[in-house]
């Protein structure tokens, strides 16, 4: 290994987002990618699971217990299962990224609340740094500890930010926030509803009531107030991506220069978030469907001056800002590194 | 020299020898601006033939 270069692992490395996590690391300067684990894959070369990366890297799966120390390990195992060893693993890592749901939610009452169980090590909740860094740049720079995003979760805050930032939103009032979702969403095991004749051209309502990822967007906006945010998933013709559209009630009589400037200003310092609300172009708000294999963030609203009626929108791709993009944007920021680095590719068209 | 632009507010550069009438569109907002004076540089939305999007 270069002496230049962070030794990163990667455990849980089989599916989709540790596919992302490794197709964005191995093309990142500053770290080296010296084991990936996956359980049901001991032995196979990692193209042979992530075969977009074939060339790229000739790792081979190993076994978790064969984990040897590294300098930076990202967790990317189904929830629940790093908080069961995650003393263990910060044995062998000075800094950790979790992708999982473990280590999200600052109070375990809100996690047991959102995922029906204690929290098996609650003591190390508050050592992790929610991993958005569009809003906690200054928390993640020489963290130690930083938690995954939930993609949903990340779409919605998105949406509202600029919105909050600009004191439009009243905490009295109810938010939904509808979310359209492709079907990397539900993981690479396969299921009865992911079976191609009942999946494929599928608009279906999936979870309209009690998202789980809707703790994580009243704790992101507690700052500014409680508010009482809901969620509503329907899945998609679709593989990666989410489309956010918060519907809301913004003060009436506001132009479209007032609503350019609160997001001009929330946005004005994270290079991954596009303010996009276009009068000309085909594509006026933000989509999905062009931020695939991307980190960036787009957002974007719908506003009637007449009576403040307001939907504000955000799309993302799920695997990359919504999960391993934002990753390796903590990483950078946890090691020093460029908060852009290994994630400029700008997507494709059409 | 510099404008803003009458939909959003952003800084539009434009150029010294812009004439009367030229359009010059905003990089933010993707309006089409028409130069409707030069002596003081005014800028307004240029006439947009619409699209039907409701359909």
């Amino acid at each position: 290994m270069s002496a230049d270069r962070l030794a990163v692992g990667i455990v849980g490395a089989s599916g989709y987002a540790g596919g992302e996590l490794l197709r964005l690391l191995l093309g990142h300067p500053g770290v080296e990618v010296t084991q990936a684990t996956s359980e049901r894959h001991v032995g196979r070369f990692v193209y042979q699971v992530h075969p977009h990366l074939r060339r790229q890297t000739t790792l081979r799966f190993t076994a978790r217990e064969t984990l040897a120390p590294v300098d930076v390990l990202f967790l990317a195992m189904p929830h629940g299962q790093a908080q069961a060893h995650i003393a263990d693993y910060a044995a062998l890592a000075g800094r950790i990224v979790d992708l999982s749901a473990d280590f999200r939610l600052r109070d375990p009452a809100h996690y047991a609340a959102a995922y029906g169980s204690a929290h098996l090590a609650p003591d190390w909740l508050p050592r992790f740094v929610y991993g958005l860094p569009e809003l906690y740049r200054a928390e993640l720079a020489g963290a130690s500890y930083a938690s995954g995003v939930g993609c949903n979760a990340t779409a919605s805050i998105l949406a509202l930010w600029a919105a909050l930032q600009g004191d439009l939103l009243d905490p009295a009032q109810p938010i939904v926030v509808d979310l359209k979702v492709g079907s990397s969403e539900a993981g690479n095991a396969p299921s009865e509803s992911s079976h191609h004749p009942a999946r494929s051209g599928v608009v279906r309502p999936f979870q309209l009531t009690g998202h789980r990822h809707e703790a994580e967007v009243r704790q992101a906006l507690a700052p500014r107030g409680a508010f009482d945010v809901r969620l509503a998933v329907t899945s998609v013709e679709m593989v990666r991506g989410v489309a956010a559209a918060a519907h809301v009630t913004l003060p009436a009589g506001l132009d479209e220069r007032d609503l350019w400037a609160r997001y001009r200003a929330a946005w004005a310092d994270s290079p991954f978030v596009r303010i996009v609300h276009d009068r000309n172009s085909l594509h006026r708000h933000p989509e999905p469907r062009l931020l695939a294999g991307t980190n960036y963030a787009d957002v974007g609203w719908e506003y009637d001056p007449a009576t403040g009626r307001a939907v504000l929108l955000a799309a993302l791709d799920n695997l990359g800002k919504g999960a391993a993009g934002s990753a390796v944007q903590s990483m950078n920021l946890m090691c020093g590194f460029d908060e852009t680095t290994a994630l400029s590719f700008g997507g494709i068209y059409p | 020299m510099q404008a803003e632009c009458v939909e959003c507010g952003a800084v539009i550069e434009v150029p010294e020898d812009v004439m009367q009438g030229e359009i010059l569109p905003c990089a933010d907002c993707g309006v089409e601006l028409e130069v409707i004076a030069l002596e003081p540089l005014a800028l307004d939305l240029a006439p947009l033939e619409m699209e039907d999007w409701g359909e």
